[in-house]
């Protein structure tokens, strides 16, 4: 068994530390586990990917086109631009969130209408308001976690003890937050 | 128990347990994180922040002819900074085993070249080490250290950017004290005269031959028996994808001590299987010479010399495997980086881009997204340093073609330590039409934030006496310093007419602290936009803020983004935009 999970959005949106609760919960039933990030100019705003694998053994801490499980997008034309990497059977897990880039910012270009759409009739899709729902939390960063939740009640990694894994992972006085995000990434893919 | 550890984290860890006593680098992504991680081991290990790469590399040395396992670290590009002292170090050897890490940054993920530092070994006569996961990054450096030693030379070590900041199981082990060499002046064999260099000199391929004798049986070179039809020599990260491409029953030649190459051991194993594949990532290094010793193999004619390899794209060249991959109806628009919100650099940028028929020569840094649109205000980025210098052949060149023109050479107060000072020094001394324009934020931005000559601390947190960038203009020959918040517009720009009109040579900083440094305390704030008053001239978008966008042809601020610096306000002409406390 070898799964792929890649975490894509914008550099800030706190795609590594899903990568860590990820990786913290799987380390547990004894998976073998890599991890690939990218640091540096892109994290300035641009877009950024952070992989994940895990199995029985794992060589490659890269994938290509194609050779991605699950896709989880934190903003939801970053889940276009990622797409390709997906199993045409995979799973994607997609925050309803716009994010403009700069490009859109300074009027270069248009951001592109569709891009749910275009994802729910090709993949297995499940769309949630995730940045909405962190924000009735009380933090709009907690987006992460709320997703996170959501993955892991899509995917059936149940028989991990993530609750636990998020208390040993984030900062103490998170762990009240990012635990009610969890539960409520989970409920809202019901 | 094992933990997950970057391979960064890995190789500080692994000079560590090899009992490495004193360290210096210059931050540079892919490498950074190895220097982050070492003040962990503070008391038993000391670690600093050097200017350059040059310095890091020349400190490190030495503290290896003082007698103690050293260690310096630097981006691909960095090294061709340091490249000087370490070729000669090579000849001079080593008295406490002298490690130098290049990161390699193949697709140049946050770099300005896919350089493949492998070749610096073979020019400078280097042993070469090349971990291919966080477990090998740890256990190899042990070895590096032993072998510098043992042959008395530099040991390169060589991560990739997927080597680095990949993270994977690492087992970890006890710190060996290393016992200092007691310190004695030795001339002939650290002072590199002439004389002494001739006599290096076969010392070196002396110990090289040795090396590549020893390789054929060192522990880092390993064989995976399989069925005998296909053979793979492999090494770094490469040796993974290839794990995940090649057939079940293919064998392989895993090298972990690349230069010299084990040339007795790849024969051999050439000769026990029927197809021979080389895969590398960038160029062909180890292919070139695997076939010069005569050992026909495949290798560059299917995988490219460009661009980071993955199992996917090896898959395809390899064996021509098409990935499956579904077309979407809609594309995504380009996310390109951008200077953050609040980025003190935008002040200056937006004031150049309004400067109409300035050249303005920019640098390495966060300040190269100046050259971004739409403020898209840098004519040229060439190297660290290259701001101040690239700016004075534009300005001479005008000069001798009879032209008039003044050029603003960009660099950032970390660059300007490592390599400004020289340029600022050349437009002085040889009259260039040039103002050097250092914008100060004090931090090392780019690269995650690391301490510099001007911030004010060291790596290990130490307050540190912060060098004035004005004093060692003032000292150079500078006679007006305009010292100005880039973030007040008018100021800026007044400052800039300032200095292009002086008869004196005149130099301007921008002084205003990065947003992300954590240990000060930012008044930020949010500016909000009347949309009544709003005319939708999209003047505010001019600054190129991504927490700007136009919405139903109104201007629009991002609240979760939006820090209050009120550049936007300061450019719109009908006082829309306002700033409020958070």
């Amino acid at each position: 068994m070898k799964k792929s999970v890649i975490l894509v959005g914008v550099g800030g949106q706190g795609a590594i530390l899903t990568a860590k609760i990820l990786i913290n919960g799987v380390m547990k039933k004894g998976y073998d586990v890599k991890m690939s990030e990218v640091h540096g100019m892109s994290q300035r705003g641009g877009s950024v990917s952070t992989q994940v694998h895990f199995g029985d053994k794992v060589y490659s801490p890269v994938i290509g086109k194609g050779e991605a499980d699950i896709l989880v997008a934190y903003e939801k034309m970053e889940a276009v631009r990622y797409a390709e990497f997906l199993k045409p059977d995979g799973i994607a897990i997609i925050n309803d969130y716009a994010m403009p880039s700069a490009a859109t910012a300074a009027g270069l270009c248009e951001y592109p209408e569709g891009c749910l759409e275009a994802m729910q009739a090709n993949f297995n899709c499940h769309v949630l308001k995730a940045s909405d729902i962190a924000m009735q939390l009380g933090s709009a960063k907690c987006m992460n976690v709320v997703l996170f939740g959501a993955m892991t009640k899509v995917i059936g990694l149940d028989d991990i003890d993530w609750e636990t894994v998020i208390r040993e992972t984030v900062p103490p006085k998170f762990i009240d937050l990012n635990l009610r995000a969890y539960e409520a990434g989970r409920e809202a893919v019901l | 128990m094992k933990v997950l550890l970057s391979g960064n984290e890995a190789i500080a860890r692994g000079a560590y347990e090899a009992g490495v006593k004193v360290c210096s680098a210059y931050p540079g992504t892919p490498s950074t994180e190895i220097f982050e991680e070492l003040p962990k081991f503070k008391g038993e290990v000391y670690c600093e922040w050097a200017p350059n790469e040059k310095v890091a590399t020349e400190f490190a040395y030495g503290a290896s002819v003082a007698g103690v396992r050293s260690l310096c670290a630097m981006k691909h590009v960095g090294l061709n900074v340091a490249a000087d002292p370490m070729f000669t170090a090579a000849y001079n050897g080593v008295t406490g085993g002298f490690v130098i890490v290049t990161a390699d940054d193949p697709s140049m993920h946050s770099s300005q070249n896919e350089q493949d530092n492998r070749y610096y070994a073979k020019f400078a006569k280097l042993a070469l080490i090349e971990p291919s996961d966080s477990q090998e990054c740890k256990d190899f450096m042990k070895e590096a250290y032993r072998i510098s030693e043992a042959y008395d030379m530099p040991v390169l070590f060589r991560t990739t950017t997927r080597v680095s900041h990949s993270k994977s199981l690492v087992e970890l082990g006890e710190r060996e004290e290393k016992e200092p060499t007691p310190y004695q002046r030795n001339i002939r064999k650290n002072v590199c005269t002439p004389a002494n260099a001739y006599a290096n000199h076969p010392k070196v391929e002396k110990n090289l031959a040795a090396l590549e004798e020893y390789s054929n049986r060192c522990p880092l070179n390993r064989v995976e028996k399989g069925d005998g039809e296909i053979g793979v020599v492999t090494a770094s990260i490469a040796y993974q994808y290839a794990k995940e491409v090649f057939p079940e029953g293919t064998s392989f030649l895993k090298l972990g001590l690349t230069n010299p190459l084990p040339m007795e051991l790849i024969r051999e194993f050439a000769a026990s299987v029927k197809t021979l594949y080389v895969v590398e990532e960038l160029e062909g290094f180890m292919e070139e010479q695997i076939k010069a010793a005569g050992i026909p193999c495949i290798g560059k004619e299917k995988v490219s010399n460009m661009y980071e390899l993955n199992p996917q794209r090896l898959r395809q060249m390899l064996f021509g495997v098409e990935p499956e991959v579904k077309e979407l109806p809609v594309h995504a628009v380009a996310r390109p980086p951008a200077l953050c919100p609040g980025c003190p650099h935008r002040g200056f940028f937006y004031t150049m881009s309004k400067h109409k028929g300035s050249i303005v020569t920019g640098d390495i840094g966060c300040y190269t997204l100046g050259a971004a649109a739409p403020l898209s205000a840098v004519d040229t980025v060439l190297c660290m340093g290259g701001g101040f210098s690239v700016g004075a052949g534009i300005a001479k060149t005008l000069e001798v073609l009879g032209r008039k023109k003044k050029v603003f050479g960009v660099v950032g107060d970390s660059t300007f330590f490592h390599s400004g000072m020289t340029g600022a020094a050349e437009i002085i001394y040889n009259k260039a039409n040039v103002v050097p324009v250092v914008l100060d934020n004090h931090i090392t931005g780019m690269t995650g934030h690391q301490d510099n000559p001007g911030s004010g601390y060291t790596l290990l947190g130490e307050v540190a006496d912060a060098i004035a960038i004005e004093d060692v203009l003032k000292g150079i020959g500078y006679e007006k310093i305009l010292i100005v918040d880039p973030q007040d517009l008018k100021a800026m720009d007044a400052a800039v007419r300032e200095a292009e009109e002086s008869e004196v040579p005149a130099a301007i900083i921008c002084r205003r602290p990065c947003l992300l440094i954590k240990r000060i305390k930012h008044e930020t704030g949010l500016c909000v936009v009347d949309t009544d008053k709003c005319i939708g001239c999209k003047m505010c978008q001019k600054v190129g803020c991504p927490a700007l966008s136009i919405v139903n042809k109104k201007s629009s601020i991002d609240p979760i983004q939006c820090v209050g610096c009120t550049v936007c306000a300061q450019v719109c002409p009908v006082g829309a935009i306002s700033r409020k406390e958070k």
